[in-house]
């Protein structure tokens, strides 16, 4: 491992980016609208808003940041780069993490423009600290990286790797306590529930929403969402194959 | 004293449940720039990947520079230019070969030699993507030369080339050659061959002959590189068919 290969790696996805201005608007926008969408859907209850605010703002960086990965590995993939840089002195621990950095800090300019907003003008309350929030966004932001790396083994083309989005996704989202209660659900779901990172995502942000101060639990589930990337990215590894047949 | 750059001796290869190479042994010079050749198809970017060290192989061995093929002390020795351009389109002819170099640990600056190189002054802040079907293999051919490559492996590099710029990168291959460095070039277009050191003929996953090109014309008294590979192609053909039938003679004996 090398910190400048990985930090060449990390330049080098950013670089990418910044020759694609459309998808960081779109990456900065997207969730802004939605939350401004979100706000006065619920004008008449704005308890509603006040709940499923802060959950929402874990949730956004996790699916932006699976995406992008996903597809951006998968050209990786496709285009070859990938075997040439397997054939080169690079680690692969250097290319995970090269990715992991990059889109990371992209979560954070994401968390930055879209709390802004949300806890600005939109006037979202939340009890605990604000850095708490930046932190289970870059969680977030990470194990959606993480999982994107994964899971972008198993597509052989963009239109597949577009479709693990609901498939890998979706019943997470489902499950995560945002449209019910996890307590509420049949016993065998709420198992899973218990066994899915998002669902820990959106516990954290509940309970900074709730909480003032710094939760044990909170911390808790932060660790959880950190040690599912970590897992997710040592699975990621697995997938990247100097000799293929 | 390292004679050969590569040393490769019963490698067998199957992809897809196919046997794709049966049986290689095959050596390559330190310092020749030597032509695989040979029809689409015949197992040229298999043998080629073998070298490199990315084909899972099942049998035989292949060792480069004195090491197994794919080391990790070969992987800043062995460039690798894919038929497929394989450079990142959405970064700029220097955001690629930047990053590539930092990769290999290359000196800052490689990057402006290997471009100038390359023949691609000028270009190096274009979008990869925009350019020309040529000049995206040639920075493809640039990535490979960053740092001091020792052995490069070029799978098809001078395809949809003109030929102003196809001389051009023959007389750079040869000045590496000069350098030391020893070049393996694929090609399916015979008239390249002439421009080789040495050949070697693939036909069906394998060699059929390896020798200098002026050897093989006088061995097969053709005219051109072209003619020569027919005749050995068919000579290859009545041999096979001969062993096929001494084959069948023994099982008849046999039973």
């Amino acid at each position: 491992m090398s910190v400048t290969r990985t930090l060449a790696t990390s330049r080098r996805v950013l670089g990418q980016l910044r020759h694609d201005p459309r998808t960081i608007a779109l990456l900065l926008v997207v969730p802004s609208v939605l939350m401004t969408l979100l706000k006065y859907m619920f004008n008449g209850e704005p308890g509603v808003f006040d709940r499923t605010g802060a959950p929402l703002l874990g949730i956004f960086p996790l699916i932006v940041m699976f995406l992008l990965t996903s597809v951006a590995t998968l050209r990786e993939r496709t285009s070859g780069t990938l075997e040439r840089l397997l054939t080169m002195p690079l680690a692969k621990l250097d290319l995970l993490l090269g990715y992991a950095l990059a889109f990371g800090l992209l979560a954070l300019i994401q968390a930055a423009v879209v709390f802004g907003l949300t806890l600005g003008p939109l006037g979202l309350s939340v009890a605990g600290p604000t850095w708490m929030l930046f932190l289970v966004a870059l969680g977030d932001g990470l194990l959606g990286t993480a999982l994107g790396l994964f899971v972008s083994a198993f597509a052989a083309t963009e239109f597949q790797a577009v479709q693990f989005l609901p498939a890998f996704i979706l019943p997470q989202f489902l499950l995560c306590g945002l449209f019910a209660p996890r307590d509420s659900m049949a016993t065998a779901l709420r198992w899973i529930s218990d066994a899915l990172p998002l669902s820990y995502a959106v516990e954290a942000m509940d309970r900074i929403t709730a909480e003032t101060g710094v939760s044990a639990l909170a911390v808790r589930d932060l660790l959880i969402i950190g040690g599912s990337a970590l897992v997710a990215l040592g699975l990621g590894a697995a997938t990247l194959r100097r000799r293929t047949p | 004293m390292m004679n050969y750059a590569a040393d490769v001796a019963g490698l067998r290869v199957l992809r897809g449940g196919r046997t794709v190479l049966p049986d290689i042994d095959v050596r390559i010079d330190t310092g020749s720039v030597t032509g695989l050749l040979g029809p689409s198809g015949c197992g040229k970017t298999t043998l080629l990947r073998c070298l490199v060290g990315v084909q899972r192989i099942e049998g035989g061995s292949v060792t480069v520079l004195g090491q197994p093929a794919g080391s990790r002390a070969l992987r800043d020795k062995v460039g690798y230019v894919t038929q497929a351009p394989s450079v990142y389109q959405d970064l700029s002819v220097a955001e690629n070969l930047k990053y590539f170099a930092a990769v290999l640990g290359a000196p800052r600056g490689d990057a402006a030699r290997v471009i100038e190189l390359v023949g691609l002054s000028g270009r190096e802040r274009d979008l990869v993507g925009r350019l020309s079907g040529g000049q995206r293999a040639r920075v493809s051919l640039a990535a490979a030369l960053l740092g001091a490559p020792q052995l490069l492996i070029l799978d098809e590099p001078t395809v949809g080339l003109d030929p102003v710029l196809r001389q051009d990168l023959w007389g750079l291959f040869h000045r590496l050659a000069g350098q030391g460095v020893t070049l393996v070039v694929s090609s399916h277009v015979m008239d390249e061959a002439a421009r080789c050191t040495h050949l070697l003929l693939m036909r069906e996953g394998r060699i059929i002959a390896a020798d200098a090109p002026d050897a093989l014309l006088r061995r097969t008294e053709a005219k051109d590189i072209e003619q020569a590979f027919l005749t050995l192609v068919a000579q290859d053909a009545k041999a096979q068919a001969a062993d096929v039938q001494d084959a069948d003679a023994a099982n008849g004996a046999g039973q």
